[in-house]
């Protein structure tokens, strides 16, 4: 199968051992991603608060760039925030022509036109789910993670709201519970696993996402989870990123990794935990993998180039001699 | 007494830029809204009390309320109201109205949304350090002791870029913008 894919820009910084783990599995599953050529932020819960018409031409963009790729009906986002927003646009415009003029009249400024209905809009976790299926998956396993006690948290926009005739119970899905018992894991029951982990609060009212990214760790914890299993990087963010912060307010001392579930599905089939982007997060997964037999890679950041070599370069100490 | 359902009261004004708001008028103030949100206690009037606020054309105290402002877009009340009323997209609704009109008392939200979609008007790509930055720096900054460590970690652990990216379509995107704000539509 061949999926356009629009990975988000929380994907290619804060987010990218996401996008990393996605790609591995995607291709071990045989799954063709072919990245959306220059797409942009789908404007996150931001744009719209400030302007609708430019929201929806925000996410038209790249909608419409989607559809013109060769052969391609699939839309994949990884990131549920920017699934959501992919989501919502195309089923407005389908449902309120209104909303459809003006979004293609915006889009028209740049020789853009997009026809709603022309992507089938998924979120990473369904099309693994339902496209790979559990048999297939458990089929590739080759390191069952055994013993690990995992608390499958999905977040809220995977399952809310329901447009477009999403299927999974959108207060206590079950799909990435299965998943990771296909995997071999201990699935521990994890009642807040639709609750929100605060959003964008985390950064203008820091007290109220606290109080919710508490209630999350605090359910993990109650139920012995190794770790926390996300599929959106918002989530991950403000369980992993704001831990300590959360564990000073309140004088707690939570220490719980928070991972993604295709990184889960990497080590299962037998990846190192390096090609999967772990060990970049906050709070070390050490004693998760330990568990499994795998390990966190030392991180030497950061390690990509930031300047072309034509720029100067880094000026050294001179070698002792 | 004016009719609040007649055109040009605050209730059409709302239902008109929400899509699918029409249920509004059909509220049943049964409060299922309220019960099910994360930052209900924050809130300054629960979503029930300010849909029948809309309902009385209490423009301004709705405008000028926190309410939409601690949405974390959830979506659980949602999902739950028995009215099918889409909630969360009349909270936007609210916030465009607020910041077209400057109706806002705390601009933390507002001054943080503007930023970001500065930052996506530039480049076509949100940048997360220099929001963060340009930002903490002028909101709190002393109340923000976490934030130079928290960064400092990300970077060290390279998930976070101290460049911003940019499309080649820049141009194109703003074009497109441009017009979609010509548009005038909250």
């Amino acid at each position: 199968m061949s999926y356009a894919y629009y990975p988000g820009c929380s994907l290619t910084h804060s987010a990218e051992p996401y996008d990393l783990s996605t790609r591995a599995i995607c291709e071990a599953f045989g799954l063709a991603l072919a990245e959306i050529d220059d797409w942009n932020c789908c404007g996150a819960t931001e744009y719209i608060s400030i302007n609708k018409a430019g929201a929806y031409g925000l996410v038209g963009r790249n909608l419409a760039l989607a559809s013109e790729q060769e052969g391609v009906r699939e839309l994949v986002a990884p990131c549920s925030a920017c699934y959501l927003n992919l989501r919502k646009v195309d089923h407005n415009m389908g449902v309120y022509p209104s909303i459809e003029a003006m979004t293609n009249y915006a889009l028209a400024a740049g020789g853009l036109h997009y026809t709603p209905g022309s992507l089938h809009i998924r979120h990473l976790l369904d099309v693994v789910v339902e496209d790979v299926g559990y048999d297939a998956i458990a089929a590739k396993v080759v390191r069952k993670l055994d013993g690990l006690r995992l608390a499958p948290y999905y977040g809220c926009l995977i399952v809310r709201p329901q447009i477009n005739g999403g299927t999974a119970d959108p207060e206590y899905p079950t799909h990435l519970d299965r998943l990771l018992m296909t995997i071999g894991a201990e699935v521990v029951d994890f009642p807040l696993k639709t609750h929100c982990c605060g959003g964008h609060m985390s950064q203008i009212s820091a007290e109220t996402a606290y109080e919710l990214i508490r209630h999350l760790l605090q359910n993990a914890a109650d139920y012995d989870a190794d770790a926390i299993v996300c599929a959106c990087p918002m989530c991950q963010f403000n369980l992993d990123a704001f831990q300590s912060q959360v564990n000073r307010h309140f004088g707690t001392d939570y220490n719980i990794p928070v991972l993604y579930f295709t990184q889960m599905i990497g080590l299962a089939l037998g990846m190192e935990a390096e090609e999967l982007g772990i060990g970049r997060e906050v709070v070390a997964a050490d004693a998760a993998l330990a568990k499994i037999g795998s390990a966190v890679p030392e991180v030497a950041a950061p390690r990509r180039p930031r300047r072309d070599d034509k720029a100067l370069p880094m000026p050294r100490r001179r070698e002792e001699v | 007494m004016h009719d609040p359902k007649s055109t040009g009261s605050f209730l059409s004004e709302v239902i008109a830029t929400t899509p699918g708001a029409e249920t509004l008028i059909t509220c049943l103030q049964c409060g299922t809204c309220g019960g099910s949100c994360p930052s209900g206690p924050d809130m300054d009037y629960t979503p029930r009390q300010l849909f029948a606020m809309i309902n009385a054309g209490m423009r301004d105290e709705v405008l000028r309320s926190n309410t939409p402002w601690y949405c974390v877009a959830c979506y659980y009340c949602m999902v739950r109201c028995p009215k099918d009323i889409p909630i969360t997209d009349l909270m936007y609704s609210l916030k465009r109205i607020a910041v077209r009109e400057k109706l806002y008392d705390d601009r933390d939200a507002p001054d943080w949304s503007t930023s970001f979609i500065g930052y996506v008007e530039t480049n076509g790509r949100s940048f997360e350090f220099g929001l963060a930055t340009r930002y903490h720096l002028t909101h709190s900054p002393l109340k923000k002791v976490g934030v130079g460590p928290l960064a400092f970690e990300l970077f060290s652990r390279d998930r976070m870029a101290l460049t911003a990216d940019r499309i080649r379509g820049i141009d194109q995107l703003r074009m497109i913008l441009d017009r979609a704000k010509s548009l005038e539509a909250v």
